[in-house]
């Protein structure tokens, strides 16, 4: 970073900060009523609060620990499958339509069948998060073994590989950025849903914490739990960016 | 080929028989599955007594009231930081701490703030779908021709015009694809905030039917929002062809 760019980053900073002391002043005025709108001060106290005393750790924790499962089944059942999918031409015709079909369908719909099928139990929300979580990786490696360069594909048959030596010497690092891609897509759709499940099913989490935070109208509490929500949703992904480019730097070389 | 057309639908037919048969020969009975004829059967009749084509009703009318909030909040945002660089750098921490908040994180926010009903839905639509809008925007925006930027100078045009007659046309192509995937979100989020609070729509009606246990109309509902959600998704696809053709094109893979 030069001078410049770190300058700017200051500055950025400090709009931050005047915008959390707008929000400050608001809670202070009492211009929107404080059971709504905690200021900054106590919303930071409730978070320090809920730490030290190890709830909010551990809600926090539980959360993380949904969204990782969840989210580690799909990667492996979606590359998987995608890789399955991808690599034959027949495959490719006859089932990927049919996923093409489910795409859109708004993931949390399945929740009602997975409690019928499994109750409000952690099992239904690892389904859930798994099931939703999928689509992006799985579709994402179709995708990438789809986009393959042929000529990969020439050499790979001229030199007489087999089936499985052509998806995990070819197919797969080439396809690479378009999986990593969809990991980091449906990272945010297993945090969401791991909050969806943990307000429905009442698991231990986050989500069940904002959740009676709400209904016990402590909304320094609740605003501490949506700033985690936030803090986690923010360094996952950042999490995976590294990965991704730790990953990738052979092809950002090779260009 | 009539073979190359019907290839797609052959899986998911031999699926439903299968399922079907499989029932009758079983005598299914079951809390969370139904076969296929049940689940058809139950469907028409929703469809017929009003109790689906309402909850679409306030289900759409959530989603995209909050469309509509949002893809305007995140348009304006996306074109000024598009168009001004030292805005967007000095908004850049700001927006990067708000944005990966879950939108579904706002629910409690939104619940003890404006109670059920469509408000605090739709809030909460909005906040979801400011975003992808924002961010694809301002690429758009950025990506104009500079050479056009040049001319907007020549000829003089204030701030106003340069952004309806030069930037809303130019990035528009791509705009429409970010207003695209917003509305596949704006369905999403509308339909999660449904199931897991809101009593209205048709998230509370697939609830509904699952906590009544009719695991035939819970599977209706199921397959109706997946009908819907394919439907809004061909709509706007098509729309997107015939407005700007390949144009759009172009954005879909950055």
């Amino acid at each position: 970073m030069n001078r410049a760019a770190i300058l700017w980053r200051v500055a950025s900073i400090l709009v931050a900060a005047g915008f959390i002391a707008a929000w400050q002043l608001i809670a202070n005025l009492h211009l929107v009523s404080p059971v709504f709108l905690p200021g900054p001060d106590r919303a930071w106290a409730a978070l320090v609060r809920g730490f030290s005393s190890g709830d909010l750790a551990s809600k926090l924790f539980g959360t993380l620990e949904h969204m990782a499962y969840g989210w580690l089944a799909a990667s492996i059942a979606g590359i998987a499958l995608g890789a399955l999918i991808g690599s034959s031409r027949m495959m490719r015709a006859y089932v990927a339509p049919s996923l093409e079909f489910l795409r859109p369908l708004p993931v949390s719909a399945i929740i009602p069948v997975a409690i019928a099928m499994l109750g409000l139990t952690q099992g239904m929300a690892l389904f859930v998060i798994a099931f939703g979580a999928i689509w992006p990786i799985m579709l994402a490696t179709i995708h990438g073994f789809a986009a393959v360069e042929p000529r990969l594909y020439e050499v790979a048959r001229s030199l007489q590989m087999s089936r499985a030596a052509i998806i995990g010497k070819i197919a797969l690092p080439s396809a690479l950025p378009d999986i990593l891609a969809g990991m980091r897509l449906s990272l945010t759709v297993a945090l969401i849903l791991s909050v969806v499940c943990e307000i429905l099913a009442g698991l231990d989490g986050l989500g069940q914490w904002v959740l009676l935070s709400a209904r016990a109208f402590r909304s320094a509490d609740l605003f501490a739990g949506v700033i985690l929500l936030g803090a986690t949703g923010y360094l996952t992904s950042i999490a995976v960016s590294l990965v991704e480019q730790r990953l990738l730097a052979w092809q950002a070389a090779a260009r | 080929m009539s073979l190359d057309r019907a290839k797609p639908l052959l899986l998911p037919l031999a699926l439903m028989l299968a399922f079907e048969l499989w029932a009758r020969l079983t005598q299914l009975q079951s809390d969370s599955l139904a076969p296929p004829s049940a689940i058809l059967a139950a469907l028409a009749t929703a469809l017929a007594d009003l109790s689906i084509p309402i909850a679409t009703r306030d289900t759409l009318f959530a989603a995209f009231a909050g469309l509509a909030i949002g893809s305007a909040i995140g348009l304006s945002l996306g074109i000024a930081f598009g168009i001004s660089h030292p805005l967007d750098r000095l908004m850049e921490v700001t927006v990067e701490a708000i944005r990966p908040i879950p939108s579904i994180a706002l629910l409690p926010i939104a619940l003890i703030a404006l109670g059920f009903g469509y408000r605090m839905e739709i809030v909460i639509v909005a906040f979801a779908c400011v975003w992808p809008m924002l961010i694809m925007t301002r690429s758009a925006v950025r990506s104009i021709e500079p050479r056009l930027m040049e001319v907007s100078r020549a000829l003089r045009l204030s701030a106003t015009q340069r952004i309806a007659k030069i930037v809303i046309p130019a990035a528009l192509p791509r705009i429409f694809v970010a207003f695209r995937l917003s509305a596949g979100i704006a369905l999403i989020v509308a339909v999660t905030v449904e199931i897991a609070i809101n009593p209205i729509g048709l998230g509370a009606g697939i609830m509904l039917a699952q906590q009544a246990l009719r695991a035939d109309l819970m599977l209706a509902y199921l397959l109706w929002i997946g009908v819907i959600g394919y439907a809004l998704n061909i709509l706007l696809i098509a729309a997107q062809r015939r407005l700007f053709g390949r144009a759009a094109l172009a954005g879909d893979n950055p």
